[in-house]
């Protein structure tokens, strides 16, 4: 599974700003930003290249972060590839917390999912590509 | 034996005669040495020098907050200003501020009551006295140090502030007894766990003495399980002494009134007539033995009750409840009154969340709005804003359960709220200035 960075922001002016500045400040690269918002705050989910180092640089920068793991998976990029990755997911009875989709380094399209592990082994052997920490991160973490 | 063992521990007789023997003396000396009194009591028709009994007292008129903002800076001294040796003012953050002088005498008896709180504490001369509360007007940092000198402890003046630098004592110097504001001693605690200290092995210490800000049980049980001592609550106030003028003993059920220096009363707010003891009330208090400003029925707004019964710790000095909050800390929201240490005691209950909350008052469209900032704790699962707003619901619940008023939960980032280094700020009231 991938460590998906996970940050708490305010719904205030320039918070997003500092936290990708904190980021690109100790030379992080992310590879995908999605955002859950609520009236008063936020939850950023970031895919990065360095899962550990993040949560370290940005706690200390003073936001709220930790780590959560999740599922990525390369999606054919034809029409009803995401379909075909569901129908897989469905027929293992796995329930998903919440998905987002990302573009990997090749340009195909990847999704990440919120599910618990058994994903994985559905994913494979339906002849899904799961990506590991080593497609993503700079260094082993 | 503790610190004035023998004082503490005097038979109620024993104890009432010296009272009623000191309140005399104090009422005429009021009456003939400063003008207020001489006023006040002739407009209420009160004979000092006809009192007979400790009862008696109920006829004397009140000292109000007012009244001695009024006497600024010096009226209501009963000495001649060669004897005055100290002075202490209030902050005087809501108006003029108030004046309270000490002799001699007054300072030695300051450091006697602060030190028998030292020994209710276990404290003694083998102790080192860690005092951060601020030194200055406020009467919290000297009142603690006379108290450390007074028991012959090893007295550190750290003052208040540069927090780092008050752990680098607290690790090295062997400080056993922490004197200052609850909320200064938790941001003490947070700071050296941010620092990867571990305060239960790293610091020494045995007691905490805090005072100055009403705090619940549930921050008291947080404060004692992360530095690893027991905390004691200390009652007082600058227009009366400062520190001291009642203190908590082991047995933590009350605070014990200097009863031989001060004399208290717990009235009715609205009908100024006494409560049985037992019933919350007003405090009110007589000094007994000040001598630079005395005060007579001094009503300190503060909200506490007598606890009847003898107390286990066997010190025959009365008890006063620990403070639900001053009235002037209370708030009232939709007409509801709440005292911030109601919030407090169920925030404390919430491990989710740091220790650390403020109140913010709205007004919209003609409707209190009350809304508790939170910071949650790193650790939370902050992934899932279903969880969040599942606790924030259970907290929302849990407020109302308490306080029958409904109170917003706003969840904000971490140190986004303020730390205190003396009295934390608790509310913000944002409603007049909306009305202006």
């Amino acid at each position: 599974m991938i460590d998906q960075l996970t940050v708490f922001l305010e719904n205030t002016k320039g918070r997003l700003t500092s936290l990708c500045r904190a980021l690109g400040d100790v030379n992080i690269q992310m590879h995908s930003l999605a955002l859950a918002d609520t009236t008063d705050y936020g939850i950023a989910r970031i895919i990065c290249d360095d899962p550990k180092g993040a949560v370290a640089a940005i706690s200390e920068a003073g936001f709220t972060a930790n780590l959560t793991k999740v599922v990525a998976v390369e999606v054919p990029d034809v029409p009803g590839g995401l379909a075909d990755v569901l129908d897989a997911l469905d027929g293992a009875d796995v329930n998903i917390e919440y998905s987002y989709c990302f573009a990997d380094a090749d340009n195909g399209a990847t999704v990440a999912f919120k599910v618990d592990q058994s994903a994985i082994a559905a994913l494979e052997g339906a002849g899904f590509k799961v990506l590991h920490p080593e497609d993503l991160y700079k260094t082993a973490q | 034996m503790a610190y004035q063992d023998e004082i503490t521990h005097m038979e109620r007789s024993e104890l009432e005669a010296l009272q009623l023997e000191r309140m005399k003396e104090t009422l005429v000396n009021c009456y003939e040495n400063i003008e207020f009194y001489k006023q006040s009591f002739d407009e209420a028709g009160f004979d000092p020098y006809a009192v007979e009994s400790l009862e008696d007292l109920q006829m004397a008129p009140f000292t109000t907050k007012q009244d001695m903002r009024d006497a600024y800076p010096y009226k209501l001294f009963a000495v001649p200003r060669e004897d005055v040796k100290e002075i202490h003012m209030s902050s005087g953050t809501t108006g003029v501020a108030t004046v309270s002088g000490y002799t001699d005498a007054d300072i030695k008896s300051w450091g006697d009551c602060f030190a028998r709180g030292i020994g209710y504490a276990g404290g003694g001369v083998d102790d080192v006295v860690h005092v951060c509360y601020g030194y200055g007007l406020f009467t919290g940092g000297l009142g603690a140090h006379y108290g450390g000198l007074a028991v012959g402890a090893e007295t550190i003046p750290m003052s208040a502030g540069n927090t780092k630098r008050q752990i680098k004592v607290l690790q090295s110097m062997g400080s056993s007894i922490l004197c200052c504001t609850p909320s200064y001693a938790m941001h003490i605690a947070d700071t050296a766990i941010e620092m990867g200290l571990d305060p239960k092995k790293d610091f020494t210490l045995k007691a905490g003495i805090h005072g100055a800000e009403a705090f619940s049980d549930q921050f008291r049980k947080n404060l004692e399980e992360k530095l690893n001592y027991k905390v004691y609550d200390v009652y007082g106030l600058t227009e009366v002494m400062g520190p001291g003028v009642a203190m908590e003993c082991d047995e933590q059920d009350g605070l014990h009134v200097a009863e031989d220096h001060f004399l208290v009363e717990v009235l009715d707010p609205e009908t100024h007539e006494p409560v049985p003891d037992g019933e919350w009330g007003e405090l009110v208090i007589t000094t007994l033995t000040k001598e630079a400003s005395p005060v007579v029925r001094y009503r300190t707004r503060d909200i506490t009750r007598i606890m009847p019964g003898e107390c286990a710790c066997g010190r025959t000095h009365r008890r006063i409840a620990r403070l639900h909050g001053r009235t002037d800390d209370m708030f009232k929201v939709r007409g509801v009154q709440v005292f911030p240490s109601q919030i407090e005691n169920v925030c404390a209950a919430f491990p989710e969340i740091a220790d650390w909350y403020q109140i913010e008052l709205t007004r919209e469209g003609g409707l209190d709005i009350a809304t508790l900032k939170i910071e949650i704790n790193p650790e939370f699962p902050i992934d899932e804003i279903r969880k969040i707003e599942e606790l924030q619901r259970r907290m929302q619940q849990a407020l109302k359960d308490e306080l029958a008023v409904s109170i917003n939960i706003k969840i904000v980032e971490p140190h986004t709220i303020q730390r205190s280094e003396g009295k934390a700020v608790r509310i913000v009231d944002l409603r007049d200035e909306e009305e202006k």
